[in-house]
């Protein structure tokens, strides 16, 4: 299952590498990808719904000032 | 600018006010410390803040972090001034950084600005405006002049002429009338129409692109992993050498005072930012002007892949040729021409085949579906049908050679030959000839112009057929009389047999060639408007059938690589060059900032030239 998720405040090019990096990471995250041109993420998880809410923390931790349109 | 940005203009201006002031008080000693502390705060406390807020999170080396080492450094050694300025000049740039990005994302987005806002739907008797979204199939909606189609339809009643500029970037106007197909995004430019939906909003066109163009950078080209993967190294790497040139040779020579300001130039330098921005923007605008001109990328991979392009492979039919067949002979053999034009057309009647549609066209009547049963298509050969109780043969020479039948070959007459035999007996054969586009020997020179090595045309045609046509065009090679599954095989065997820093792209029409078009390093189809299937299987979508939007789409992702080349070895460079200097003690501060944020504002200028591409 794949999902694109709006981000806000996300500004700057190298946090969106970041993020990406540590969201591949979460377990039952299959693959993540952060745009920071497009502001936005796509994730593919088998259940996405389940992941996000470890997804909403990282990103909390790596870029404080992004926030995730859910 | 944001109200963000607008916040951190003034924030810049009042610390800048306040700098002034401090650099004209005559105070001394710690009270100097205590009054640069003043705009250093107004100035630098969000950086702080965010330092402070990321090494708790466990996130070390970040941009606030060094910015924050580097400056209280400067305020410990006793450079007040330097320290405020430093931190006032990185604020300057990130905020320049920030509005030219914003941007540039605002003028690749006014490019693909087709979203219809409303469609018009009569309720009552009376007009009223509705979301899009909330049409469903089989509404009739209506479109006034200068409005936008929003859906997907056919044209039930009007005239008009519409502007297909923003999908195909083509310029001349499209006529329709009632019963064509109108496509959403296209700009009504005259009449009213009335236009029954056939699509709901989410499958329309108009929808299919923008998602198309904004998933694009979802599939990061070779060259933005590199760069995110150079920027994971090259921060810590930076920094374990400031630190290096802080102690080791202080620790030799004792001056603390000379190595110090010079450490502290590295941590300003080591910021990545500069790479990792520039790149993914300058093939978000090498997208963006492609699809300015009717040239769908569906990723950054297949820009930097079409770069490299070497061998080109074309389906011959609807890509290089027309795709408008015209019974141009007819030879009979023992019956008259119109019995067997007739023969023909109702064979092949049922055919989507442009070549079948040619005969019953030419045959110029409305074939009668009740005198034919039995019909196979049989692939790469022909048809097989029972016409009024005949077993009806109508195919190319191969088709004959499988059942039996002596065919006579024409070699007069250039083009496609469809034999036709009924019950067994040969009856004779017309030719069908499909002329080039204007634009393909053009197209071929230029794609020659933009570095293509090699040009391979493909076709089920036959051998005579497709020499003329090769020969005409000035293609390199070609293959006659394949079969669709000998079209994949050839392209392996090119693929196989090519050297592998090249990229073979395959073009052709969507229809199919699907199989084809994935197996290729590139996959390019074209005329693909309102073809789902072409837009699905291909990576580059080429939006009308003009091939010179070809050469156009290599020369964009030759020219996006070279942008994207100049900004790394550009960024790198001043960066090397500035931390050599910082380490003989010959750049301050100042350069090291320059090297950070200049160099970010330089290289995001230098992206969006991609905007203004051709």
């Amino acid at each position: 299952m794949k999902k694109t998720f709006k981000l806000i405040d996300l500004d700057c090019a190298n946090c969106a590498a970041k993020m990406e990096t540590a969201i591949k990471k979460l377990p039952g995250v299959t693959d993540a990808s952060v745009s920071f041109m497009a502001q936005k993420m796509t994730i593919e998880a088998d259940d996405v719904d389940a992941v996000m809410k470890d997804v909403v923390k990282c990103c909390k931790k790596v870029e404080p000032d992004c926030e995730i349109v859910l | 600018m944001t109200r963000k940005q607008k916040k951190t203009l003034y924030r810049i201006l009042l610390a800048f006010v306040l700098f002034v002031v401090c650099l004209l008080l005559p105070v001394e000693g710690l009270a100097r410390l205590v009054l640069f502390l003043v705009p250093y705060v107004v100035i630098g406390w969000d950086v702080l803040w965010k330092a402070i807020r990321n090494i708790l999170n466990g996130q070390v080396f970040d941009e606030n972090f060094l910015m924050c080492v580097a400056t209280i450094g400067a305020l410990i050694i006793g450079e007040f001034p330097e320290a405020v300025a430093v931190m006032l000049f990185y604020q300057v740039g990130e905020l320049f950084q920030n509005v030219a990005v914003s941007r540039s994302r605002q003028s690749i987005s006014a490019l693909m600005d087709i979203r219809p806002d409303y469609a018009n739907i009569e309720r009552d008797g009376q007009l009223v405006q509705v979301d899009p979204e909330e049409v469903a199939v089989d509404d009739v909606i209506v479109i006034k002049a200068g409005e936008r189609v929003p859906l997907d339809g056919v044209v039930l009643e009007g005239t008009s002429a519409l502007d297909t500029a923003a999908l195909t970037g083509e310029s001349l106007p499209r006529d329709v009338s009632a019963g064509d197909e109108v496509i959403s995004g296209c700009v009504n430019l005259s009449g009213l129409l009335h236009v029954k939906v056939s699509k709901p909003f989410g499958q329309s066109t108009v929808a299919r692109i923008l998602d198309l163009v904004e998933n694009s950078s979802e599939k990061k080209a070779q060259a933005e992993h590199f760069i995110t993967k150079f920027a994971r190294y090259y921060t810590p790497i930076v920094v374990f050498a400031a630190l290096a040139l802080a102690v080791i040779p202080s620790l030799l020579d004792g001056q603390w005072g000379t190595w110090m300001p010079r450490a502290l130039n590295f941590l300003v330098v080591s910021c990545p930012c500069a790479l990792v921005i520039s790149i993914p923007l300058s093939f978000f605008g090498g997208i963006g002007g492609a699809s300015k001109q009717g040239i769908l990328v569906k990723g950054s991979n297949y820009l930097e892949a079409l770069a490299q392009a070497s061998i080109v492979v074309f389906d011959k039919t609807g890509t290089l040729t027309q795709g408008k067949f015209s019974v141009t002979a007819v030879h009979p053999d023992g019956m008259s021409e119109e019995d067997l034009l007739e023969l023909a057309a109702l064979a092949e009647q049922f055919s989507t085949h442009p070549i079948s549609k040619s005969i019953v066209k030419a045959w110029g009547g409305v074939p009668d579906q009740e005198r034919v049963r039995d019909v196979e298509e049989i692939a790469g050969h022909g048809v097989r049908a029972v016409v009024d109780g005949h077993q009806l043969l109508a195919g190319n020479g191969k088709l004959m050679e499988r059942e039996g039948i002596e065919a006579v070959s024409d070699h007069q007459h250039p083009g496609t030959v469809i034999h036709i035999a009924a019950d067994g007996r040969y009856a004779g054969h017309l030719v069908i000839a499909d002329r080039p586009k204007a634009t393909s020997a053009q197209a071929l020179r230029e794609l020659k112009a933009a570095g293509v090595r090699q040009t391979v045309m493909l076709t089920g045609d036959a051998q005579g057929a497709a020499q003329a046509v090769a020969q005409e065009l000035g293609l390199d090679r070609f293959y006659a009389q394949l079969l669709p599954a000998d079209k994949v095989e050839r392209v392996e065997e090119l693929l196989r047999n090519k050297n592998p820093k090249e990229n073979l792209v395959f073009v052709g029409d969507g229809i199919n060639d699907a199989p084809v078009l994935s197996r290729a390093d590139i996959g390019v189809a074209m005329g693909a408007l309102g073809s789902d299937a072409a837009i699905e299987a291909a990576d580059v979508v080429l939006m009308d059938d003009d091939l010179l939007k070809l050469p156009a789409a290599v020369r964009i992702a030759r020219k996006t690589l070279a942008i994207v080349r100049q900004n790394v070895v550009f960024a790198l460079g001043v960066k090397l060059l500035v931390l050599v200097l910082s380490a003989m003690g010959l750049a301050n501060m100042w350069a090291a900032v320059f090297a950070d944020v200049g160099v970010s504002v330089l290289a995001i200028l230098n992206a969006s030239r991609m905007l203004k591409a051709e």
